[in-house]
């Protein structure tokens, strides 16, 4: 009973994980997933001088700047790569990354964000 | 004298006609002798960050559901880049002194083949199709779009310019450009892969714009009006 009990969780899991992205493999390191998934618009430096700015009619954010970066909470941080900007009323250019990334490794890209800005929200 | 070296050995190999070695009409054994050290024949596409950076060329493994094949056929005899900074730009790239740039010193050049070995190797990547669940035969209807509405929803509605050129020289250079896109891959391949593009490469930097079923009509449409107005 313990094994079938046991087994039927295995599967559940396994459908769970599948199911959401990132969980399928170990969650990536954060300085890899900035440079694979940021750096094409917030650039090598982070500072939002990435290779499509060009013709970009926004600046990215500037994830170096403490003064810009303290203005958002890491919940809106969050929001803002999981669901893009739009959804925290900033430019439809920062797509939602809720296809890639798990919540795992948005946690720790906002982490990453903080190490970055040297700054934390409100100060 | 490593770089004059270098440098001799790109001239040759711009100069030379297409390879001797790809003489022959086995398609598929040339696609294994020839192909595989920088295309993936086999699957699966890359499920870490450091496979998708060590990627060279496009996974093939699929590319019957995903090419044109008078598409590829004529590409192979006359390459060109379709990716202004190569498969993943972080390895391309080189801070500028306004923005970063693409470094091309370290880009290479596809091979070209001749006219024989393109028709062989095309109709050996057509039989290639992996994923052919994510397919759904028929799907595109086509339709018109004005270039001015596509645009708008390209760029201003979903923002997709920031990383895809709409014309030459114009818009972001991480992704591929798209104004041939309709010239170079099957329009229902187009919509499965805009869908969902993790479906088909689960750690790829195109993010999941969860596009309305229409819009990805619409997209398509788009894409076919930019390819008829830069057509060759």
């Amino acid at each position: 009973m313990n094994r079938q009990l046991l087994w039927a969780g295995m599967m559940v899991l396994a459908a769970w994980a599948s199911a959401t992205p990132g969980l399928v493999q170990a969650a990536e390191r954060a300085e890899d997933l900035y440079k694979t998934y940021c750096w094409q618009c917030h650039g090598m430096q982070g500072d939002g001088n990435g290779i499509n700015v060009r013709d970009m009619p926004v600046q990215p954010r500037d994830h170096t700047d403490p003064r810009e970066m303290a203005a958002r909470s890491d919940e809106e941080l969050f929001t803002a790569i999981k669901k893009g900007g739009q959804a925290i009323n900033k430019s439809v250019l920062m797509p939602p990354w809720d296809g890639v990334l798990s919540d795992e490794e948005i946690h720790a890209l906002v982490r990453y964000l903080r190490r970055l800005c040297q700054c934390r929200h409100g100060g | 004298m490593k770089s004059l070296f270098s440098l001799a050995c790109i001239a040759l190999f711009l100069a030379a006609p297409p390879s001797p070695a790809l003489a022959g009409g086995d398609g598929m054994a040339l696609l294994k002798s020839e192909c595989s050290a920088c295309h993936n024949l086999t699957g699966p596409a890359p499920t870490t960050l450091a496979e998708l950076w060590a990627r060279k060329g496009p996974d093939l493994f699929y590319a019957g559901n995903k090419y044109r094949p008078e598409w590829l056929e004529q590409w192979l005899q006359n390459p060109r880049r379709i990716r202004p900074a190569g498969m993943f730009y972080g390895n391309h790239i080189k801070p500028g002194p306004e923005h970063d740039l693409i470094d091309k010193s370290t880009l290479k050049p596809h091979p070209r083949l001749g006219p024989a070995d393109a028709r062989a190797v095309t109709a050996a990547l057509m039989t290639l199709k992996a994923k052919s669940e994510l397919i759904r035969p028929g799907e595109y209807k086509p339709g018109r779009i004005s270039i001015a509405m596509g645009d708008l929803m390209f760029d201003k509605f979903r923002g997709c310019l920031a990383c895809h050129e709409i014309e030459p020289g114009y818009g972001g250079l991480s992704g591929p450009e798209v104004y041939t896109v309709a010239r170079r891959l099957q329009a229902d391949y187009l919509i499965s892969y805009m869908r969902n593009p993790q479906a088909w490469d689960p750690r790829i930097f195109m993010p999941n714009k969860h596009l309305k079923e229409r819009d990805l009509q619409k997209f398509v449409h788009y894409f076919r009006a930019l390819s008829e107005e830069d057509a060759p």
